[in-house]
């Protein structure tokens, strides 16, 4: 009898968690279903709008669709490489000053004892990060342009001053990027243990070795992390850069705003399809880079 | 594949359009005007004159009946359009006009053509740069219209079917701070003087605004080049650069204001217009137009092949042409297309016309092809000279 009633009963366990496990695969995607189904209309749909034009033709007379590869050929050439070579090295710059900056603005504040000085450097940040485009770009004509305040109180032009060229553009960005950086490091410095210094102090480590051995490997995907996202950030930038320099300063941003809506060019639309694809492309490379080394500090970092 | 993904989207466009007349039907009061089309009279949407229509009093009539005008890219600060727009309104109280996106460009005009096609809030009418005037007719998206004073348009400044014409138009000028600037610079070659160092800026990028575009174009004339050849203009701005005397900054009512572009290429129509925004605000505006440079260009003006307010379109277009509105526009400073008509049949404003900036020699403009050539030399020069 115990046979036949434990049998049963063991393929009953083994039943019961056999089609609870099936079940809980199918339950947890379904609970994804909105994001999933949000992601695919919200980013699929555009996206393959852009690559959809950025490698098709509409004859205007027939109406005829045709594929070609000419508009990523335009893409990578002329003035529109030397905008999407132009937005990387800035990009690339800003957002390497902007780490470095960061990082140490959080290590301060991390250290610091007053929790009134935390919380309204973080605040601050917050407000800081979000301030962008021709608001603060006026704010800075208005400071540091031509006939600015802080330029005509310090006669920055004398020193070689000049908002309205590439290193002026740094500034600017550095402006949003650092208080941005500040914010997305302060909870991975909180993350470093206390306990990993005093180990490594017990055994007789400088400060120096504890970082170089310890600090800067734990934290390093983090701050890889952060440094792509100020990268991505300085890279989408446009009205700020608009505002300021125009064509003078040839970034992506602005080449595709040109060919897409303005007063001069026609019929260059594809080719703005094109540029965002190129600029897609990047951001990927860039994002292929941090993933993998974002998943080894999440062991750490908890 | 990507010819069946046409189909597909012809397909969904179909449908779409499908639902707009669907629409059309459910909203329709304008379906027993069909019938009185039929007895004889042309419609709103096929007439290519007043005249089609059975006269003025008769557009009139089927304009109110339709009650509503859409406009898109009115900035009611350019050439006067705020003072054009209420005028309108007080003229003709039963059509609601609304405006959208005042500060679009024309590109953006083109793009709400297209993607609203059969749409209510389709725009009904454009104000549009040359080249996109020219585009757009080839594109076939413009119904063919001829106003009361068509004669009267010179007949290098419209199509001749009658699907652009141009409007109004101004030269290019160098507007500067007098009250800032001890001497300001009267000509193109004086812009180069050291002592207008950091000064000097245009009204935007040349690759996407037309009036800085109008800029280059300006100085390449006044630089030994022509119309088929704008290099010079180019080098002159990188050599502008170089010195530092231009600053990439795009000039607005602010910059102005501020004093940080002290010296502004820009519309002549639009400079004047800051003399009066600044009177008495530090700002002593001089407009001049260069001798050394004139270069002169209008906008154009189409009606929206799919106008969900045909008659209310034609009805705008009338009232730009007529003498009150070309001289409203005068009103902004602006050269109205009819301004050497009225002049000899003594209907324009007499008092605009002695505030318009002097203007040696008569205006000439480029061909088409050669505007296309300028533009593409421009979108692959421009850059690399000013950086």
């Amino acid at each position: 009898m115990s046979a036949p009633t434990t049998t049963p009963h063991r393929e009953g366990t083994a039943g019961g968690t056999t089609p609870r496990r099936r079940r809980r695969g199918p339950r947890t995607w379904l609970a994804a279903l909105p994001l999933l189904v949000f992601t695919g209309l919200c980013f699929g749909i555009p996206l393959g709008a852009i690559a959809f034009g950025a490698v098709t033709r509409t004859d205007p007379d027939t109406g005829a669709t045709r594929a070609t590869g000419e508009h990523l050929a335009r893409s990578l050439q002329g003035p529109y490489l030397g905008s999407l070579t132009g937005s990387v090295q800035l990009s690339a710059l800003t957002a390497l000053i902007a780490t470095l900056l960061g990082v140490l603005i959080a290590q301060a504040l991390v250290t610091s004892r007053s929790a009134a000085l935390r919380s309204a450097a973080l605040t601050a940040s917050g407000v800081l990060a979000n301030f962008g485009g021709v608001p603060l770009a006026f704010a800075f004509i208005a400071t540091a342009g031509i006939s600015g305040v802080a330029t005509q109180l310090a006669d920055l032009t004398g020193l070689g001053w000049d908002l309205y060229s590439f290193t002026g553009l740094t500034v600017v960005y550095l402006y949003f990027l650092v208080p941005l950086m500040v914010l997305v490091t302060v909870p991975a410095l909180d993350g470093l243990r206390p306990q990993w210094r005093e180990a490594a102090q017990n055994n007789g480590a400088t400060a120096l070795q504890f970082w170089r051995h310890v600090g800067l490997p734990v934290l390093a995907p983090s701050l890889l992390g952060g440094f792509v996202l100020l990268f991505g950030t300085a890279f989408a930038a446009h009205a700020t850069a608009a505002a300021l320099v125009g064509g003078s300063v040839p970034l992506v941003t602005l080449k595709i705003a040109d060919a897409l809506s303005g007063n001069v060019l026609t019929g260059q639309e594809n080719v703005a399809l094109a540029l965002g694809l190129d600029m897609i492309l990047i951001a990927g490379l860039v994002m292929a880079v941090y993933l993998p080394l974002q998943r080894r500090s999440a062991r750490w970092l908890r | 594949m990507f010819r069946s993904s046409a189909r597909r989207g012809a397909a969904v466009l179909l449908s779409a359009a499908a639902l707009a007349t669907l629409g059309a039907c459910g909203a329709a009061p304008d379906q027993p005007a069909a019938g009185d089309g039929a007895k004889g009279k042309a419609q709103p949407a096929t007439a290519a004159s007043a005249a089609d229509l059975g006269g003025m009093d008769a557009l009139v009539a089927a304009a109110e009946k339709e009650g509503q005008l859409n406009v898109i890219a009115l900035p009611p600060d350019w050439a006067n359009y705020g003072e054009m727009l209420k005028a309108f309104q007080a003229k003709y109280p039963k059509i609601k006009v609304s405006s959208e996106n005042p500060d679009a460009t024309s590109a953006d005009e083109i793009a709400a053509v297209k993607s609203r096609k059969g749409q209510k809030r389709a725009p009904d009418v454009l104000d549009l740069g040359i080249a996109f005037a020219r585009s757009g007719a080839g594109e076939n998206l413009f119904a063919p219209y001829k106003v009361t004073a068509w004669d009267k348009i010179p007949a290098s400044q419209k199509d001749a079917d009658g699907r652009w014409y141009n409007d109004y138009g101004g030269y290019v000028s160098i507007g500067c701070d007098a009250a800032k600037i001890p001497t300001c610079p009267q000509t193109f070659a004086d812009l180069l003087k050291p002592e207008y160092k950091g000064k000097v800026a245009l009204n935007g990028n040349p690759t996407k605004s037309g009036s800085a575009f109008g800029g280059v174009y300006a100085a390449a004339l006044a630089n030994k080049g022509s119309f088929a050849d704008i290099q010079p203009g180019i080098d002159f701005f990188g050599q502008l650069r170089k010195s530092g005397n231009f600053i990439p900054v795009e000039s607005t009512p602010a910059t102005v204001e501020k004093g940080e572009t002290p010296i502004s290429i820009d519309w002549d129509y639009l400079n004047a217009g800051y003399a009066e925004q600044f009177k008495g605000k530090g700002v002593d505006w001089k407009t001049v137009v260069p001798a050394d440079g004139v270069y002169a260009q209008f906008y154009s003006q189409a009606i929206n092949k799919d106008a969900p307010n045909p008659a209310a379109a034609r009805l705008w277009m009338e009232f730009l042409y007529s003498t009150q509105g070309q001289n409203i526009w005068l009103g902004g400073h602006a050269h109205p297309v009819l301004l050497p008509d009225m002049t000899q049949a003594g209907t324009a404003d007499k008092d605009a016309v002695t505030k318009l900036p002097q203007v040696q020699g008569t205006p000439s403009f480029p061909a088409s092809t050669e505007l296309d050539k300028a533009k593409a030399v421009l979108a692959e020069k421009w850059d690399k000279a000013l950086s």
